[in-house]
């Protein structure tokens, strides 16, 4: 039971502030939290595989979608429980979205992982693409119209304790995993694949492992967006959304699990913050800033905001010690 | 039979312009063993400084061979000055950074391009200037050889035989395949990598530019986010050929551009993109070094 102490007092902190901010901010902000949310399952996930394995992901979008997807599909359609159960049936759906998009990296990863560096990159962004296309050509998902009147949460209260409820999952697994011998295993792959190799550890098994990880995250946050948004199309899923959620990892330091919590909010709130700027000089200056900094910071920064310490290690280091 | 030879016309004229963009992925690859991203949003770069000055200078509606020159000298020196200051400000920086940086890096820069080019330009199509009357040469039954796909074949010929003597025949040529075999030693022997790197982006860059005026003529509808697609099937083409290797470039791109044509004229339009990545996929699972690429052993 000890194990579950600090999952759950997680929870219920982040329970306690979507009380909060349920009765404190407007639904405009609300729905950014939410989709705040949302990428703090992906990069989180893409932080498994990019930050922790080394392995350098641009298709996370396509994981992305086919939770999305699944979700959207399975609730629209396959309603099982009574009004009453609802948040049973979407913790099912999101869990099968997960367990779908993890199938899909399974099969995506298993070929693909043997390259290495820019030729992965460009094979996962290739199937991304495809996983896309196909979305875009089948018929029953809507094809190019997309679906749309996916049920919600019904109030902001629900969706962000479910967004809580799965970011909690996500952070503590991944958490305990890179705590295990399997985590210990993704490491030694990104400092040293060959010498990590003569060790004994399978190299290709632990990045498959890592991506179907992180694949089934990245479905579950798919699923989250649908429900958020009620409306899904594949081009809600274009190779931007994987690019993204690389600059959030990037930017919160590659192998920070804090890192990345903090560099999603970052980059869901920091266009919204910039809305202003646009009105100021009637040009849409946002996304220019966002690439500039991405190439300013990897010269001045390169290691993003954290490097590879936690939120609790800069604490200890920096503010700890000057008090 | 007749349509099969008029669609693998098209697809050759369709290749030779993959074939342009490929080289400047390859050519960069090969030296400084990085993907450059941006490539493709400078080949849109190029398409915009054409449109612009074909309406500076008043000849948007004045089709022929003076135009086209004009285009593309226009067209080439602007990719090439945009090649150069990009390598200089981002890439140079980060020359002994992990490969994942510069990576990271080269997706901001062409992220910045198409972005600014989008508060610059504008982000609706635009339409390029007439450079030329497409009319059809000479047919044979219903097959037709239309000037364009024979304007686009000699151009993009002429652009990578010039590319190749380049390359083989002189002085600085030698200097850009020596530093791609091996910086270190090259620069021992009296070569000055950085300024040839600046080179190699130069080079690369002008060929975006000719490429860029070949598809403005042939498609003539351009925006600020033209450059992503083709430039991802012209990357396609030179990792298919066998990436750093100007040849298999060549070659990529006329089995990307073929397949292309094929793919739209027998199967199903929506299906071309998805194509270009199936084929890649199969590549590097199979013989990841593509078709004419040398396979290394990685040395502990």
């Amino acid at each position: 039971m000890k194990a579950f102490k600090n999952p759950a007092l997680a929870l219920l902190g982040l329970c306690l502030l979507g009380v909060a901010l349920n009765f404190s901010v407007n639904a405009y902000i609300q729905l950014i939290l939410l989709f705040a949310g949302v990428n703090c399952l992906l990069s989180m996930s893409l932080n498994l595989v990019n930050g922790y394995t080394g392995q350098f992901s641009l298709g996370h979008a396509g994981f992305m979608a086919i939770g999305a997807y699944f979700s959207a599909y399975a609730s629209t359609r396959w309603s099982f429980a009574p009004s009453s159960l609802l948040v049973v049936q979407y913790f099912v759906f999101t869990l099968g979205a997960g367990l779908v998009a993890a199938v899909a990296g399974f099969l995506v990863g298993l070929p693909s992982l043997r390259l290495k560096g820019d030729y992965l990159a460009i094979v996962t962004l290739g199937f991304g693409e495809i996983i896309r296309v196909a979305l875009l050509n089948m018929d029953f998902v809507g094809g190019p119209r997309g679906l749309s009147g996916i049920p919600g949460f019904g109030s902001f209260l629900w969706s962000f304790a479910f967004a809580s409820l799965w970011i909690v999952i996500c952070f503590f697994t991944i958490w305990r995993v890179m705590h295990s011998s399997h985590g210990r295993g993704f490491l030694s792959v990104r400092e040293d694949e060959i010498a990590a190799e003569a060790m004994g550890i399978n190299t290709t098994r632990m990045k498959v492992k890592a991506f179907v990880l992180s694949s089934f995250f990245a479905g579950v946050a798919g699923a989250l967006f649908a429900h958020f948004t009620n409306f899904i199309n594949p081009s809600s899923f274009t190779f931007l959304q994987s690019v993204n959620a690389v600059i959030m990892v990037v930017l919160g330091g590659m192998g920070s699990m804090t890192g990345s919590i903090v560099a999603a909010i970052i980059i869901t709130v920091l266009p919204e913050a910039l809305r202003p700027l646009q009105e100021l000089t009637g040009v849409d200056l946002r996304m220019v800033i966002y690439s500039l900094s991405l190439v300013l910071m990897m010269i001045l920064r390169p290691k993003g905001l954290f490097g590879d310490m936690e939120l609790s290690d800069v604490w200890r280091k920096y503010v700890r010690r000057s008090a | 039979m007749q349509d099969f030879v008029q669609h693998l016309i098209n697809g050759v004229s369709l290749g030779s312009i993959y074939a342009l963009i490929a080289l400047g992925y390859t050519m960069v690859y090969g030296i400084l063993k990085m993907i450059n991203f941006a490539h493709s949003d400078v080949y849109m770069v190029g398409a915009f400084a054409a449109y612009y000055f074909a309406r500076w200078i008043g000849i948007e509606n004045d089709p022929g061979l003076s135009t086209l020159l004009t285009l593309i000298v226009v067209s080439m020196i602007c990719c090439s000055l945009l090649g150069l200051v990009i390598e200089r400000l981002a890439y140079r920086p980060l020359r002994n950074s992990p490969k994942l940086n510069v990576l990271i890096t080269a997706i901001g820069v062409s992220l910045f391009l198409e972005y600014s080019g989008q508060v610059v330009f504008g982000a609706d199509p635009k339409v390029f200037p007439e450079v030329m009357k497409d009319f059809v040469i000479f047919s044979i039954g219903n097959v037709e050889v239309r000037s364009f796909d024979v304007t686009v074949l000699v151009v993009g010929l002429l652009a990578m035989l010039a590319l190749q003597f380049l390359l083989f025949k002189t002085k600085i040529g030698r200097a850009m395949r020596a530093v791609s075999a091996n910086p270190m030693v090259a620069s021992l022997m009296g070569v000055n990598p950085d300024r040839i790197i600046a080179f190699t982006f130069v080079v690369g860059s002008s060929l975006a530019g000719v490429g860029s005026v070949l598809v403005g003529m042939k498609y003539p509808k351009i925006d600020p986010l033209m450059g992503m697609m083709i430039g991802l099937k012209a990357f396609v083409a030179a990792v298919l050929g066998g990436i750093g290797n100007v040849g298999g470039a060549v070659l990529g791109a006329m089995i990307m551009g073929l397949s292309e044509e094929m793919v739209v004229a027998y199967l199903s339009s929506t299906y071309r993109d998805a194509l270009a990545f199936g084929i890649l996929i199969v590549i590097l699972i199979f013989k990841p070094a593509g078709l004419l690429g040398k396979y290394s052993v990685e040395k502990v």
